[in-house]
């Protein structure tokens, strides 16, 4: 319990301090002349993504409106509005994945992993996408993760590889 | 410590020189962008460490570099006096090497450059056709210099050309760049010296010099990596650039895709203000000038110069429209000067060495060299600095060691995106901006994509026009629309549902974009479906009228066949079937059912006997 009190606590400082550095860059910044994209990286570095709260918090902090500030964050692929996981698997479902079973693999995943397709593990861990073909469909069916590619997987092979990922932080 | 003037930069020269002079071997291991890649960091740390374990911290400088241009081969390592040129560097190759070359001075040849063409490896830099060829203007201390380095910089001559610019008029400056004939690198080939003598003519207090090192040719390197071998060069280009126009601040626009080149400039430009080149007063004058990097976040148009000052100033990077020109009002509204990364890194040499000295090199209205990024099907892979003028077939062969695995040529993709393709009866065309264009390709900014019979055109211009999608800014409906029509004719014709009506409007198609859509990414959208219609209709016709991919690409349009002769009836191939398209008993000869299959390649990949081939 006492653990569950520090690790919140150590999030809203980290929070709060993260808040912080963007307004130390915000004033870095602020005698020079169109920096919303370079505010936006640094905000991006910090965080790891841009929440509607962060674009709020630059907007108000650079003398813009929320929608200008989004406006330009959408325009551009670097930028994210949903954290990026440390590992995204990604399910081939070309026609010789699908037939070969990806569908059952897509089915398998969600279940090992208690969420939906595009979305992301509550640690941030994983997150599971859906892909038209990665052109190995003689491997079929293949599950990327990452840059790499599992070839012939069976549902019963994918604890076995989610557990590689997991494995390998410890 | 400030430098104030040619004394200065000459007693900095004299020390380093005397400093480096006193070592017996230089090893220089490349730093650049691919060689990063393949771990030469690594590579590095053994190599300082193993140095001093062997006691010859004394004798042997190691000097971490930029690109030396052989880019697959990383991680590349240079050994002087003797010039050796070694590749595949790893940790344990360097043992052997420091062991036998540096201490016993025996040449280890088999971990030497091995040169493709000539089927044997060649020791010397010097001997290797890959460098001998080229010439290096732009390149010149990029791979040779350590990159952090100012006294490096400032010994093989740097800054010199800046303390001549500054003791010039700006009139003469510009004078002697427009009679250079350079032209701009960044793909238009629009000439420096009229843009320049604009920009000089601009009435305003305030001005902007703007470098474009956005880079988005999928493809292309040249620029990152004359930046991360050798960042001095573009601030001393730039310098004399803001002089020559009356700018006191240049900006220069990165894309995000390039930490490295981004860490190593803004280094670069510290350095530069500890030692007053940038600030007030630069090198004794009354010339006040700063430079700051805007980073780019990963959109192709940015590239285009009005939509690249609108990311400067924070916006959405949708392009302007012209006029105003940039030199009349640019960025932040000033009179504003824009020009590519290599075209900063010719104006140091043009300066010093003289407009006819750099119109000696090249051919017609394409003076001087240019920088190119080989990639695709060729064997030496990398970054490359040629006169304007040398021969495809050259640069392809000679320098490029030609086609991987012994495969014919099909064509070379220049310019990228906005580019076409040369055919092998056009390999003999030398490489400058109006043969270019009388081909229907474009010089572009250097990439330099070469294609063996291996690939289809129908597809790689299916791959360009579904990157243009990607990119398309949507601000105006040629491009937003138009691209898109014709990528779904494209995405028929290559799934085999294609008619030969859709060639002809394809073509009308890309005209009507090319001289309606608002800025250059549209207009020049259409330029690789029409260079491969023009080139390749055949094989637009092939995939349309005989439902076949000549080049065996387009996977819809693939037939499995099995090999009578080979097939020894095990079944493998039918029960791992997914449609169970495949007939026949044990032990006979099994067929496929051409109307069932969905050319997934499972059976090829489940027969032990190679009897199933895709055609
Ligand atoms: C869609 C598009 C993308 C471009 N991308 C680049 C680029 O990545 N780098 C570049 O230097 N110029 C690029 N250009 C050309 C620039 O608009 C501009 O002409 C150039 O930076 C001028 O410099 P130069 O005269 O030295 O060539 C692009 C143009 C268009 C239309
Ligand atoms: S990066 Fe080392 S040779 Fe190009």
């Amino acid at each position: 319990m006492s653990d569950v009190v520090k690790t919140l606590t150590a999030e809203e400082l980290e929070r709060r301090a993260n808040y912080e550095k963007l307004a130390n860059v915000i004033d870095l910044y602020s005698g020079k002349e169109g920096c919303l994209i370079q505010v936006l990286h640094a905000a991006q570095d910090i965080f790891g993504y841009l929440p509607y709260e962060v674009q709020q918090f630059v907007a108000d902090n650079m003398g813009f409106s929320v929608s200008h500030v989004s406006s330009v964050s959408s325009f551009y692929s670097f930028f994210s509005t949903t954290p990026k996981t440390k590992h995204e698997i990604k399910v081939c479902l070309g026609t010789a994945c699908y037939v070969r079973g990806g569908k059952a693999l897509v089915e398998k995943l969600q279940e090992l992993l208690g969420i939906g397709i595009g979305e992301a593990t509550s640690d941030n861990f994983f997150s599971i996408h859906i892909t038209r073909c990665v052109g190995a469909c003689g491997l079929a069916p293949v599950v990327v993760v990452d840059e790499d590619v599992h070839k012939q997987v069976k549902p019963g092979d994918l604890a076995g590889i989610l557990e590689q990922y997991r494995g390998a932080e410890v | 410590m400030r430098i104030n003037d040619v004394k200065d930069l000459k007693k900095i020269a004299d020390r380093y020189l005397a400093e480096v002079g006193k070592y017996e071997h230089t090893i220089y291991v490349c730093g650049g962008g691919g060689c990063l890649s393949s771990k030469c960091q690594d590579t590095k740390a053994f190599i300082d460490s193993y140095i001093k374990y062997r006691g010859l911290s004394e004798k042997v400088n190691v000097v971490f570099t930029g690109c030396m241009g052989t880019c697959a081969m990383g991680p590349v390592v240079l050994i002087e006096p003797e010039r050796t040129y070694y590749v595949h560097v790893t940790p344990e190759r360097a043992k052997d090497i420091i062991d036998s070359h540096v201490i016993a001075g025996d040449v280890i040849e088999e971990y030497t450059f091995f040169d493709n063409a000539l089927g044997k490896h060649i020791p010397c830099i010097d001997d290797i056709p890959f460098f001998s060829e080229q010439v290096q203007i732009v390149l010149n201390k990029c791979g040779k210099i350590p990159f952090d380095s100012i006294e490096a910089y400032v010994a093989k001559g740097g800054f010199t050309a800046e303390a001549k610019a500054l003791g010039m008029t700006p009139e003469e400056i510009v004078d002697e760049v427009t009679r250079s004939g350079l032209r701009g690198r960044g793909g238009a080939g629009f000439p420096t010296g009229i843009k320049w003598s604009a920009g000089m003519k601009a009435p305003g207090e305030n001005k902007c010099i703007v470098c474009n090192a956005d880079e988005g040719d999928p493809g292309a390197f040249m620029d990152r990596s004359a930046i991360e071998g050798d960042p001095f060069c573009l601030i001393e280009g730039m310098t004399i650039g803001g002089y020559a126009i009356g700018a006191k601040q240049g900006y220069v626009y990165c894309r995000a895709e390039y930490p490295i080149a981004i860490e190593r400039f803004n280094k670069a430009v510290e350095i530069a203000r500890e030692y007053g080149l940038l600030g007030r007063n630069i090198l004794g004058s009354h010339f006040d000038f700063d430079i700051e990097l805007r980073i780019g976040a990963g959109a192709f148009v940015c590239g285009e110069e009005t939509a690249l000052m609108e990311s400067i100033e924070g916006d959405r990077g949708e392009p302007r429209q012209k006029p105003p020109f940039p030199f009349e009002s640019g960025l932040f509204g000033y009179p504003t000067i824009i020009n590519n990364v290599e075209t900063y890194y010719n104006i140091a040499e043009i300066i010093n060495k003289g407009a006819d000295w750099f119109a000696s090199y090249g051919v017609g209205r394409s003076k001087g060299t240019k920088v190119f990024a080989l990639a695709g099907d060729v064997v030496n892979t990398g970054i490359v600095e040629v006169p304007m003028g040398m021969p495809l077939r050259k640069l392809i062969y000679e320098i490029g060691g030609g086609i991987t695995d012994g495969k014919a040529f099909k064509a070379a993709q220049i310019g990228g995106p906005s580019g076409g393709c040369i055919t092998e009866q056009n390999l003999d065309t030398p490489v400058d901006y109006e043969s270019l264009t009388a081909l229907g390709a474009i010089m572009g900014s250097g990439g330099l994509i070469v294609m063996s019979e291996d690939t289809c055109m129908v597809d790689t211009a299916r791959f360009f026009l579904q990157f243009i999608q990607d990119e398309s800014c949507g601000k105006c409906t040629p491009c937003r629309v138009g691209t898109k029509r014709m990528l779904e004719i494209l995405e028929r014709i290559v799934s085999g549902k294609g008619t030969l009506e859709d060639i002809d409007t394809l073509n009308g198609l890309a005209n009507v974009i090319k001289d309606t859509a608002m800025c250059g990414l549209g207009q020049t959208a259409p330029n690789p479906v029409l260079s491969t219609i023009a080139n390749f209709r055949e094989e637009y016709e092939a995939h349309i009228v005989d439902k076949v991919c000549p080049a065996h690409i387009c996977s819809a349009l693939a037939k499995y066949y099995i090999v009578p002769e080979l097939c020894k009836g095990c079944t493998l191939c039918a029960r791992n079937c997914p449609v169970y398209c495949i007939n026949g008993k044990a032990k006979t000869i099994h067929t496929i059912d051409q109307d069932k299959c969905i050319k997934c390649g499972t059976c090829i990949s489940n027969c032990s006997f190679g009897a199933i081939v895709r055609k």
